[in-house]
């Protein structure tokens, strides 16, 4: 009989550490949700928050002259249709990844940019992470800086938004880890000495003082897929748009600090 | 295309200690590096900053290899008399960037 209570006893407290600590992942209720930025030590926060002092706002000036720079075989300049960014992009970069209608699947900021160019100017596409490309992304997102992240879900993105969902909660890798392991079950803790955070991607183009560089969402996704040791994606991959749009979705109503500087 | 930002304040008083941040648009390859093919990654820094407040020399310093990209230098001086400050950055591959700021002091 002894030996029958101890099994019940250790089975309850099985069933006591499982109840403190789920094994299955919990995404973060939306009031706990906390910006990279509450993360990052007071110097690195002053640099965000000065306009003079943040490497970021290099590329918003570098974006705004390539915004009224004439490209392409039709000789437009992004003005001539879009004219003054501070009105016609006002809240974009807080809706994207949006629906492309003739693609049938969402693009990212980056990827409309191009679209744009091809569709409307002509022009050959920017490569990817190069600063031209980067530093328009980031003008056109600064835009929206203040503003609360608006994905605009439609029904034909709901696929999209399920697919990304499924890649931020599935294990991979050689370490067999899914995103959430990390940022929704330990983004209280650390990781090297680094904050782990909650994977809100509320500033990008961010300037990462580690790059020493502006750089995309989907650059900092590909440094956390090399990081579980998984199979990466190359810049533009549909699977990284639809991480993007779901962790959008995800940071719903969180404040767009584009450019963000992050360590 | 060359961005850089400066921040000084557009009035002070007389003797009042003002702060001047500057940060100039620059990758500062340290010539450490390698490419994947093992060529060295040439040297492009900035070497040298100055600032001048109406023509006198007020602040300079030599940057080296080991400064993180785009340089955010600030400094502090005394507003002794309206006017302008002069700023000259100069670098490898004959990088040369001005910039300038006017401040009243009453």
């Amino acid at each position: 009989m002894r030996f029958a209570g101890t099994i019940v006893l250790a089975s309850l407290l099985v069933v006591a550490g499982m109840a403190a600590r789920p094994l299955i992942a919990t995404e973060i209720p939306p009031a706990e949700r906390r910006s990279g930025y509450t993360f990052m030590g007071p110097d690195t926060k002053a640099m965000q928050d000065d306009d003079t002092a943040n490497p970021g706002m290099l590329g918003v000036i570098d974006g705004e002259a390539l915004w009224k720079r004439k490209t392409g075989t039709t000789g437009k300049a992004c003005a001539d249709c879009h004219d003054n960014a501070r009105v016609s992009m006002k809240g974009v970069a807080a809706r994207y990844p949006a629906y492309d209608k003739e693609l049938g699947r969402p693009v990212n900021l980056e990827q409309r940019i191009n679209l744009c160019r091809a569709r409307h100017q002509d022009a050959t596409p920017l490569p990817y992470e190069r600063h031209d490309l980067l530093a328009l992304t980031t003008f056109v997102a600064e835009q929206s800086r203040g503003m609360p992240i608006a994905p605009d879900v439609t029904p034909e993105l709901e696929p999209f938004v399920a697919k990304g969902r499924d890649f931020f909660m599935h294990r991979q890798g050689q370490l067999n880890l899914g995103c959430t392991n990390c940022h929704d079950d330990n983004w209280d803790k650390h990781l090297a000495g680094s904050a782990v955070t909650q994977a809100i991607p509320n500033g990008y183009p961010i300037y990462r003082l580690e790059w020493q560089s502006l750089g995309s969402l989907q650059r900092r996704l590909r440094n956390c897929i090399n990081g579980m040791r998984a199979q990466n994606f190359e810049f533009g991959a549909q699977e990284l748009v639809e991480l993007e749009l779901y962790l959008m979705v995800r940071a719903q109503g969180m404040t767009v600090e584009t450019p963000a500087v992050r360590p | 295309m060359t961005a850089a930002l400066i921040n000084v304040p557009k009035k002070a008083k007389r003797g009042d200690i003002i702060e001047i941040k500057t940060l100039m648009s620059h990758i500062m390859e340290t010539g450490y590096r390698h490419t994947t093919s093992g060529q060295i990654v040439p040297r492009d820094i900035i070497t040298s900053f100055a600032c001048r407040y109406n023509g006198e020399e007020i602040f300079r310093a030599d940057l080296f290899p080991a400064t993180a990209a785009n340089p955010f230098i600030s400094f502090f001086t005394i507003a002794t008399e309206s006017g302008k400050f002069d700023f000259e950055w100069i670098g490898d591959n004959g990088f040369s960037e001005t910039g300038s700021a006017s401040i009243t002091v009453e």
